[in-house]
């Protein structure tokens, strides 16, 4: 009796119906298939690359770059080494991206809500400026922002719209405060200030909740992010003099100048980008409830402080995740660069790939490069996102 | 809302009374809608100023100073209002060029045959009432009839081989074999994800989250520079096909990432529902499942084909001839050499007619929806 038993048994754990056993081949069989492909493409790879005498290996990014760079914040020059070009390269990158997720960010919000505006003609230019932005190509806005640029007139005829402000076809050049030691001490007080603040912040209105009187915050944060690093900046004698561009000869002097490329990627993806976060603002408006509105309303509190702690709160939670693939968009698009000759980390990755011949090391830095950036996007709005997360008991 | 233009046309007479009743309900419209309060009437002056100022000047460059024909190759009229006015003689000039770059000119009736192919295609599509099996006839039918009349070679058209093709019909061949492809690989890796199996899910998993992380391009560089040194000898695949495997890849990640979402919003009861008939996994997700999950997300699917149409434009970077490409090309010529802005402009049009008609549609499908 026992022994027919587990003799069915083991015959039911052989047998090919059964799901454990039909699962593991169809995992074998699988995981065997891709395994196979990318044997046979590195087998390939290896067969080809002595073939054409190229040595694989990071080796090359300790030799001369040779290559000019002309838009950098780090120090650069040609005789620099090609591991220096490439991170010249994640800098321009990253410059691209932050500037232009937080400018995306802020004209993407205005243009939402002037979409829900009571104001008809407004809020019909914000749904033709979104359709229009999103249903072209961003590369061939890239193009045409940068055919506008190099249109301009030169220097010396450069647009003024503004004093200290220079709009020509060497790029927009802007006033700028020059950086001097003492300021960063004055910074580095102000961020002390804040975090101070904020832990002050906590406690009073924790307080608060406890004792039920109404503890002000302003002059807290008045003294510790305003008043102690203004009296530092004048303890140390800080200049914050504001440096103004001007016209010598054929060329600016002074000021912050924006390359006529750098301008035109930034212009087209915070434009492009903000007509995604538009939509996206607006949607989460409008999926908070009308009921929220009107009993917040009804305890007669005024529209400002309804819509600062009661909508956006609650519009937030469904703003945060798509916002953060368009921030990943916003990073991985700036790739475009290359078309206009930005040089970013995908127009000098492939620089040197022209120039050395090792395509599989320069993509593979590129795709290193951005994972670690969407990684590192993706993390932090994911904490963001838990924090503002709605608690239920 | 009320609007002046939502009156019924049997209301309309030609009586003076009328009249000023439109009159009066023209002022309470605009007193509603752009001039409520004193902050509202602010900005409606404001931007009622600039859209003056705007359509002032893009009238003058666009329309009063424009140059619409020239005679022959000779651009002179035009450069004589650079900056000030538009040249659209440039349209005319190299449109044939721009729509089917360097395709044997006298045969491009060919390519505009396969262009009209794919917009009845796409249109057939586009109607519920024909989402039936015999569809993929129909696609199958239409995709092998556009590759006869583009390569050509037999009923007495002649030979015309991949790398002279250009322009619109390659813009459409890439999105269009993209999706077709990448939709079905969309499909198995959205399954693949969700699946019991651990390896089969992290295989998916890997391959969803690599493609979504990198861009485009260097998908795209892969494709040109990488993929020849991972083929054995002799194995020379072309350039149009290097590239179109590579946006099959990256369409069939992103559409696994909609699918998936679909295949969430499926109670969990139709799975075991389906399982407790003795449905196979294949019959259960083919029959019960997946035309659930797809019905789900067709807006959000609309929305990836739109954002993948405008990516196809990608391409440019390694150089292959697609609508934004010949464009670009097209005023390389010294004579147009100052007038891209206009061609931009032009192609940018044609690029808004496709998305514009797909984000219309898929804003119906929503609202179809949400009705039912």
């Amino acid at each position: 009796m026992t022994t027919s038993t587990t003799r069915s048994r083991k015959r039911m754990r052989l047998s090919l119906r059964d799901e454990k056993v039909k699962g593991l081949i169809w995992q074998v069989l699988v995981v065997g298939a891709a395994v196979a492909v990318v044997v046979w493409l590195w087998s390939n790879a290896i067969h080809n690359l002595s073939v054409r005498r190229i040595s694989t290996g990071f080796a090359f990014l300790g030799r001369e770059a040779g290559m000019p760079i002309v838009d950098t914040w780090l120090p650069y020059s040609p005789k620099d080494t090609y591991l220096r070009a490439f991170m010249v390269g994640i800098v321009n990158t990253l410059r691209v991206a932050v500037i232009g997720i937080v400018l995306a960010t802020v004209l993407g919000t205005v243009t939402g809500i002037s979409r829900l505006s009571s104001n008809w003609l407004l809020s019909r230019l914000a749904a033709v400026y979104v359709e229009v932005l999103r249903d072209i190509p961003l590369l061939l806005q890239l193009l045409f922002w940068y055919v506008l640029m190099q249109g301009l007139p030169g220097a010396r005829a450069a647009w003024n719209p503004v004093d200290g402000v220079f709009l020509s076809n060497r790029g927009l050049v802007l006033p700028s405060i020059p950086i001097e030691a003492g300021q960063l001490s004055v910074l580095a007080t102000a961020t002390l200030g804040l975090i101070a603040f904020y832990v002050l912040r906590r406690h009073l209105i924790a307080r608060q909740v406890r004792e039920g009187r109404v503890h002000h915050v302003w002059p807290y944060a008045l003294l510790l992010v305003a008043a102690l690093p203004a009296l530092v900046s004048w303890s140390l004698g800080v200049s914050w003099a504001v440096a103004m561009p001007a016209l010598r000869g054929f060329n600016f002097v002074g000021g912050w100048t924006l390359s006529p490329e750098y301008f035109a990627l930034l212009l087209a993806l915070v434009t492009y980008t903000s007509a995604f976060i538009a939509e996206i603002v607006r949607s989460g408006i409008q999926a908070v409830p009308r009921g929220q509105w009107d009993a917040a309303l009804a305890l007669g509190l005024r529209r400002g402080f309804v819509l600062q702690q009661i909508v956006l709160p609650q519009a937030l939670r469904v703003i945060i995740p798509p916002m953060t693939s368009q921030y990943l968009n916003l990073t991985k698009n700036s790739s475009l660069a290359v078309a206009i000759g930005y040089q970013d980390i995908v127009s000098i990755a492939n620089t040197t790939l022209n120039q050395t011949g090792q395509a599989i090391e320069a993509i593979a830095l590129i795709m290193l490069v951005f994972l670690t950036i969407s990684l590192g996007i993706s993390l932090f709005m994911n904490w963001y996102n838990a924090r503002i997360a709605l608690v239920e008991r | 809302m009320t609007s002046v233009t939502d009156e019924p046309q049997g209301q309309r007479s030609f009586s003076a009374r009328s009249n000023r009743n439109a009159g009066r309900r023209a002022l309470r419209w605009l007193r509603a809608n752009l001039f409520a309060s004193i902050s509202s009437s602010v900005i409606s002056l404001l931007l009622l100023l600039l859209l003056a100022k705007l359509l002032v000047s893009l009238g003058q460059w666009g329309v009063w100073d424009a140059v619409w024909s020239v005679p022959g190759n000779n651009t002179s009229a035009c450069r004589a209002v650079r900056g000030l006015g538009a040249c659209w003689a440039v349209i005319p000039e190299k449109l044939r060029f721009i729509l089917f770059g360097t395709y044997t000119y006298e045969q491009q009736w060919r390519p505009a045959a396969a262009t009209l192919i794919f917009i009845a295609l796409f249109y057939l599509s586009s109607r519920p009432s024909w989402w039936r099996r015999e569809l993929v006839l129909v696609w199958a039918t239409a995709l092998a009839l556009i590759g006869v009349l583009m390569w050509g070679g037999i009923l007495g058209m002649s030979f015309v081989s991949q790398d002279r093709w250009g322009g619109l019909p390659v813009t459409l061949i890439l999105a269009t074999f993209g999706l077709a492809i990448g939709f079905p690989l969309g499909i198995i890796v959205a399954l693949g994800r969700r699946s019991r199996l651990p390896a089969i899910r992290s295989l998916c998993v890997l391959y969803v989250e690599l493609i979504r992380g990198v861009p485009l391009i260097s998908l795209l560089f892969m494709a040109s520079v990488m993929f020849p040194l991972f083929m054995p000898d002799g194995v020379n695949l072309d350039k149009l096909l290097r590239a179109q495997i590579a946006i099959v890849l990256y369409a069939g990640a992103y559409l696994a990432e909609v699918i998936r979402g679909g295949l969430q919003a499926v109670p969990r009861g139709q799975q075991e529902a389906a399982e407790a008939l003795g449905l196979s996994y294949w019959q259960k997700n083919r029959l019960i499942i997946l035309p659930q999950a797809i019905r789900h997300v067709i807006p959000p699917l609309v929305n990836t084909f739109i954002a993948f149409f405008k990516d196809t434009s990608l391409v440019l970077i390694i150089g292959i001839f697609d609508l934004l490409t010949t464009a670009k090309t097209a005023i390389v010529d010294p004579a147009w050499q100052s007038f891209s802005v206009e061609v931009y402009i032009f192609v940018g049009l044609i690029y808004f007619a496709f998305c514009f008609a797909m984000s219309r549609y898929s804003r119906r499908l929503e609202a179809q929806a949400r009705s039912t």
